[in-house]
């Protein structure tokens, strides 16, 4: 009854070509950005339920944004250009060690050389930029392969660079500033003097961080770049027929998700780790980014966030309702029941519907479109 | 300068683990070639068939049974349990993805790694449980050639030994009996196969069983060497450089593949490693694969055609 659009006329090319052309989706978005915006903050400000604590603030709400926006940049590689890749782990992890570089100052001691290359200490938001850049600039190294190798062999190159990185971080003490554990602490969060340490503070920093990219993605892949892509994914011959360039097409698609990724891999580590190690971006981390396009949904920007919550809060309901019903699982049991739900999930969701759990809520639109007369 | 005596000696070392990594990659090529699924789940296959062998075993023992009887008995409840996860593998997850691409295909194999990994360690316990069932002393050969000699592990001998019996038995599997002609049928057009007759779901239960069954063979001597526990599954991702050289269709590719890498590996951490800060056994194989994927994509031994996937 709510959702229908009767009498809603497009009299413009502009309201025909809008990201949500129908009335009820675009007030539904404003109210759900007006919620994240506006009532989370206040409602964390006055600790009123469920903002008693910063739990639910620090522990979920903040990797949910930073991990959705990570999510966002595999789902463009993966979910619309069709390039498996398994080392988005070690893309979150260049931005996180480039930024942190860039952040607290570079020096280059080039002895043989006969000078040094010194860069000062750069602005936090700059370094994060600037991170994302550097992972974009890596990813168009480790997606030239992908133009004489496909899939599998693909995803194997891209599990080196998991690995490769991984060793770097760990290994050379020059990116850790030779910090003697290995471990590093971010610089201060200073925005143009604008110093961020409350919860609600690094929450909303995120948040403006992922709303601006995912509307920028959005409209990428709505875009002639984003139908390139997907060109490229459904049919990389055919694409390359109708004169789509592959070499273009696919390191666009490197750069722009690494460089979401990366951006991404400087916000976990600055904003929401604060310290860390090279341990917090192993290729666990890359499975778990994988998980959550595919059972978000792929090719779609609203699966990343669909699928960060879902895998986010799995866990956490895990742990609860059984505590509630009486029966309290030890943390091995759930780490257990976790995977063979998610392996089973994954199973499911391939078989049935192939795009996730976004696809399941736009079916369920148009359903309603049509209710109460289903055809 | 290099003693010629150590040289020879991490070399050998390197080419019998890299016989075990050759076993894991087997498993991959024996579905890959049948099925064109890329098995991703290979690692936890072989974690699944260790716990259930080792826990039966010490079971067994504990209740009393002589130690021969408990090997034969954890053995076969151990391929027993392979059979069914076979079974459930091709019921529940490839079956119903018939037709699909490749991609898809893969992500469902990542799917079932995780169940296999969460259910086998919710069933047989999630310790790691040593298991004795070659020796693991070390050999000393050519005593008087080198000074020192040169040491060798008995149990990579017994590993690489088993390695090759099973090879033997893979390819008079593949190559003389009925199932294995179907087999390479299948692997060859799944639908001239099907329409001549051959039965495509009984065909990949086989596949995978067998898998199963090189995964338990990986598992007895890798369980030996380190232990059975959930490490085992990275093994999963050791084979995958090993597949990339050796070529994904190809069984001599990946015998070979793995001693490549194996010795590869070792010597690189040997006579490498000190140079640059050591712990170089971690990625050098994935570097040797992209190399090889940049000069011959279809590695050593494979088909020259690469599939998009």
């Amino acid at each position: 009854m709510l959702y229908r659009e009767a009498g809603q006329f497009k009299t413009t090319y502009a309201e025909d070509m809008a990201i949500f052309p129908i009335r009820q989706d675009r007030m539904a978005l404003a109210i759900l950005l007006g919620i994240a915006f506006i009532g989370v903050p206040l409602l964390a400000n006055f600790h009123i339920w469920p903002f008693g604590s910063d739990y639910l603030l620090r522990a979920i709400l903040l990797p949910f944004l930073i991990l959705a926006l990570a999510a966002i940049g595999v789902n463009i590689l993966v979910g619309y250009c069709g390039q498996i890749s398994l080392g988005s782990g070690a893309f979150m992890a260049i931005g996180a060690y480039s930024a942190y570089k860039l952040g607290t100052g570079v020096h280059v001691p080039l002895a043989w050389l006969g000078f040094a290359i010194s860069i000062p200490p750069l602005p936090v938001l700059l370094s994060i930029l600037l991170g994302g850049l550097a992972a974009a600039v890596v990813g168009i190294l480790f997606g030239v392969p992908s133009l004489r190798i496909k899939g599998l062999y693909l995803a194997v190159a891209t599990l080196a660079a998991q690995f490769f990185f991984d060793w770097v971080f760990l290994r050379v003490s020059w990116f850790t500033n030779y910090a003697p554990s290995g471990s590093v602490n971010a610089p201060t969060l200073d925005f143009f003097g604008l110093v961020l340490s409350t919860p609600i503070e690094r929450y909303l920093l995120c948040l403006i961080f992922v709303t601006v990219f995912a509307v920028l993605a959005k409209n990428l892949v709505r875009g002639n770049l984003g139908r390139q892509w997907m060109a490229i994914r459904d049919m990389d011959i055919a694409a390359e027929l109708i004169g789509i360039r592959p070499l273009y097409a696919k390191l666009t698609a490197f750069a722009v998700s690494s460089f979401i990724i990366g951006v991404a891999g400087a916000l976990w580590a600055f904003v929401y780790l604060g310290s860390w190690e090279p341990l917090a971006f192993s290729i666990d981390r890359s499975l778990q980014l994988l998980f959550m396009v595919i059972i978000g949904g792929l090719g779609s920007i609203m699966g990343p966030f669909v699928g960060a919550a879902f895998i986010l809060i799995l866990p956490i309901m895990l742990n609860l309702i059984p505590t509630q019903l009486g029966v309290p699982l030890s943390t091995e049991t759930i780490t257990h029941l976790e995977f063979i739900i998610f392996g089973s999930l994954i199973c499911y969701l391939l078989i049935k519907e192939p795009h996730g759990f976004a696809r399941l809520i736009s079916l369920g639109k148009e359903k309603l479109r049509l209710w109460p007369f289903p055809y | 300068m290099i003693a010629l005596g150590q040289f020879l000696e991490v070399l050998i070392g390197g080419l019998l683990s890299g016989v075990l990594y050759s076993l894991v990659a087997l498993g991959f090529v024996l579905i890959f070639k049948a099925s064109g699924v890329f098995n991703f789940a290979q690692g936890a296959m072989v974690l699944l068939a260790g716990l259930a062998l080792v826990r039966s075993l010490d079971f067994l023992v504990t209740k009393g049974f002589p130690l021969w009887a408990a090997i034969t008995i954890g053995i076969g409840f151990a391929a027993v349990i392979m059979a069914i996860t076979a079974w459930l593998i091709e019921r529940f997850v490839i079956g119903p993805l018939v037709n699909q691409d490749g991609l898809t295909l893969f992500m469902s194999t990542i799917g079932a790694t995780f169940i296999l990994e969460g259910a086998a360690q919710m069933i047989f316990g999630s310790d790691a449980y040593p298991l004795r069932l070659f020796p693991t002393d070390a050999w000393f050969l050519f005593e008087n050639l080198f000074p020192g000699g040169i040491l060798v592990n008995k149990l990579d001998v017994w590993g690489g030994l088993i390695a090759g019996i099973l090879v033997a038995g893979l390819a008079i599997f593949f190559q003389r009996t009925k199932t294995g002609r179907a087999l390479r049928a299948v692997a060859d057009d799944h639908l001239a196969a099907q329409s001549v007759g051959i039965p495509i779901s009984w065909i990949w239960f086989v596949v995978w069983f067998v898998a199963g069954l090189v995964a338990l063979v990986a598992a007895t001597v890798w369980g030996t060497k380190l232990g059975v526990q959930f490490s085992i599954t990275f093994l999963a991702l050791k084979a995958l450089p090993v597949l990339i050289i050796g070529g994904f269709t190809s069984v001599p590719g990946a015998i070979v593949g793995g001693l490549i890498v194996g010795a590869g590996e070792k010597i690189a951490e040997v006579f490498l490693g000190p140079h640059i800060g050591g712990g170089i056994e971690y990625w050098f194989a994935y570097v040797l694969a992209l190399a090889v994927l940049l000069v011959r994509p279809q590695g050593l031994f494979g088909e020259r055609i690469i599939e998009r996937i």
